[in-house]
């Protein structure tokens, strides 16, 4: 059986400029949480919007249920795959409720308001990703933190089976960082969510399936935590001698000397 | 939404009524029925103005509202961008050219118009993004370099063509509602009618890109694309209303905002919104232009110039409030 949700040797370059992603390959089966991790301008971004469909490869493709992202109908492709950028610039002072029910955009008639079960769905929502208090607030109003809990929100509306993160724990504290990630593997767990997320930091790594390592736009590593999150791996990926990696009881402790 | 629209919808007929009560010359409804003259007025230039008036002020508002959204910006409109300065220069060129002329059946006056806002929106767009970002300083200052480059190029032409089309120029720049008879009317509505609801169909997609591009593009909409239709579609809508009414400012930029406040940030009730309330606001500024001075009458230019003005310094101050946080 093919892989759901698969990407194969894909390559980018911004312009005419040198490539920026290089033969990366990944693929992700329902229920299963991947991180991308590596060093800055490492390509971890330029990918997950390439998966995201932002941004289409130079060369190699990447295929949903066996069929090219390019033929599939962009709103069909909505329901399946959802995408929390890395911050989200607020013009207008949109509510933080409507910014969810957006999400329901690919479920609703064309010329139809959302209905009062997608004004439910989009509670459920925000309370899934912490942020039922913020719904009557304005996202203009909010600090980064809040706005990514309410853009998560927001793509959980989606409905997707497949949800791209770029660094949603950056602007969090500790407390919302575990809930997020409690809440992913919850979801991955029994709704049969696939996560590909970004991140930089190393000990939520510990809670995924798999871990993808970007080194200058190539795959430097790919695999369980426990074959990526050690200290040849890490000093590999970051080009950093001084990087080591723990297992502490079912976490990995990663630091690096000063 | 259903509510919205009925409120905004009897202001509007409220604001015809007045439209059409006020004047030089008072009509009493009941001399319709007995004096020609009355009825002359009243039909082959009273109602006509009106008329105008809400087309004009349907179309700045209607593409205000959208231009705001497509370029995630408080303070775009047709005038801020320079859209409505090069809808300007275009038509000048052709009225030094000769009024009357026309290329296929279309007047040449819309043509060079509706091309001139087009180029104007373009080249206000590609200065402005880079990739998935419009800068909205870059956004509002090469409006401002648009708008400069036009009124360079009109005064050029006016100085070199013939005083008489000169004098024309002048008079149609100011903005200015003076028509006679029902028959433009006509002719407009064929492109503009088409054009608002190809505009208000993508409401949706709008709403969506105001929030966030990315965004909009991960929920389906084909942002490209939208944009090309949308900037194609408002360069229209300028060109035509500009070449008919002159480059009256900052109705496109008043007026969304007012449905915003009182209806929320949904485009799909900002957009039919700002359509209603347009049309109200032109009306109420023209029955004001034509009233305020004892003899003679103000150009409609210089009353919604007057109003924009400072709610444009208002937004631009409250805009710097959000980007402090």
């Amino acid at each position: 059986m093919p892989d759901w949700f698969e990407a194969q040797h894909l390559d980018y370059s911004y312009a005419n400029g040198p490539l920026v992603v290089r033969d990366v390959s990944l693929a992700s089966t329902p229920g299963t949480m991947t991180a991308v991790i590596g060093a800055n301008g490492s390509g971890k971004s330029t990918l997950i919007r390439m998966l995201a469909g932002l941004l289409r490869p130079r060369a190699g493709k990447i295929l949903l249920e066996g069929i090219l992202f390019e033929d599939w109908q962009p709103r069909r492709r909505a329901r399946e795959i959802a995408y929390v950028p890395q911050s989200t610039a607020a013009a207008f002072p949109f509510h933080a409720i409507d910014m969810v029910l957006s999400g329901r955009t690919p479920h609703t008639l064309r010329f139809r308001f959302e209905s009062v079960a997608d004004v439910e769905k989009a509670r459920e929502a925000l309370e899934t990703a912490g942020a039922a208090h913020l719904a009557g607030r304005s996202f203009t109003s909010l600090s980064g933190g809040e706005r990514q809990m309410v853009i998560l929100a927001r793509a959980l509306a989606q409905e997707p089976r497949l949800l791209l993160l770029d660094e949603p724990s950056s602007s969090l504290d500790l407390k919302h960082r575990a809930a997020l990630i409690r809440a992913l593997a919850g979801l991955s767990e029994k709704k049969n969510l696939s996560v590909i997320m970004i991140t930089h930091d190393l000990q939520l790594t510990g809670a995924f399936d798999r871990i993808l390592a970007l080194r200058c736009g190539e795959m430097a590593a790919a695999g369980t935590p426990d074959e990526v999150l050690r200290d040849d791996v890490l000093r590999d990926i970051y080009s950093d001698p001084d990087v080591h990696a723990r297992r502490i009881g079912d976490q990995t402790l990663v630091w690096v000397d000063l | 939404m259903v509510r919205a629209l009925a409120i905004l919808t009897l202001f509007l007929i409220a604001s015809m009524a007045v439209g059409l009560s006020v004047g030089s010359q008072h009509i009493d409804p009941a001399s319709l029925f007995r004096d020609s003259f009355s009825r002359t007025l009243f039909f082959r230039l009273r109602l006509p103005r009106v008329l105008l008036g809400s087309i004009v002020g349907s179309s700045l508002a209607l593409t205000g509202g959208a231009l705001q959204a497509l370029f995630r910006n408080p303070l775009a409109d047709p005038y801020t961008l320079g859209v409505s300065g090069g809808g300007a220069l275009g038509a000048s060129i052709a009225i030094a050219l000769g009024w009357s002329s026309r290329v296929a059946g279309i007047p040449l006056v819309f043509a060079a118009s509706f091309a001139g806002a087009m180029v104007a929106v373009s080249l206000v767009r590609t200065i402005a993004r880079t990739g998935a970002v419009v800068l909205p300083g870059a956004l509002l200052l090469s409006g401002v370099a648009v708008n400069l480059i036009a009124a360079a190029g009109v005064l050029t032409i006016e100085y070199l063509t013939d005083p008489s089309s000169a004098l024309r120029i002048l008079r149609w720049l100011i903005g200015s509602l003076d028509i006679v008879g029902l028959q433009p009317i006509g002719r407009m509505l064929w492109v503009l009618a088409p054009a608002w609801l190809a505009l208000l169909a993508l409401s949706r997609q709008l709403n969506l890109i105001a929030i966030d591009e990315d965004t909009a593009a991960t929920l389906g909409v084909n942002v490209r694309r939208c944009e090309a239709i949308v900037h194609t579609l408002c360069a229209l809508i300028v060109g035509v209303t500009v070449s008919a009414g002159g480059a009256i400012g900052f109705v496109g930029l008043i007026v969304p905002h007012a449905v915003r406040m009182m209806f929320g940030e949904d485009l799909r009730i900002v957009l039919p919104g700002s359509l209603l309330l347009g049309a109200a606001f032109l009306i109420l500024a023209d029955a004001l232009a034509r009233t305020v001075l004892p003899s003679g009458e103000l150009p409609v230019g210089a009353i919604t110039g007057l109003a924009g003005g400072p709610v444009f310094l208002w937004l631009l101050r409250r805009r710097q409030q959000y980007a402090a946080m």
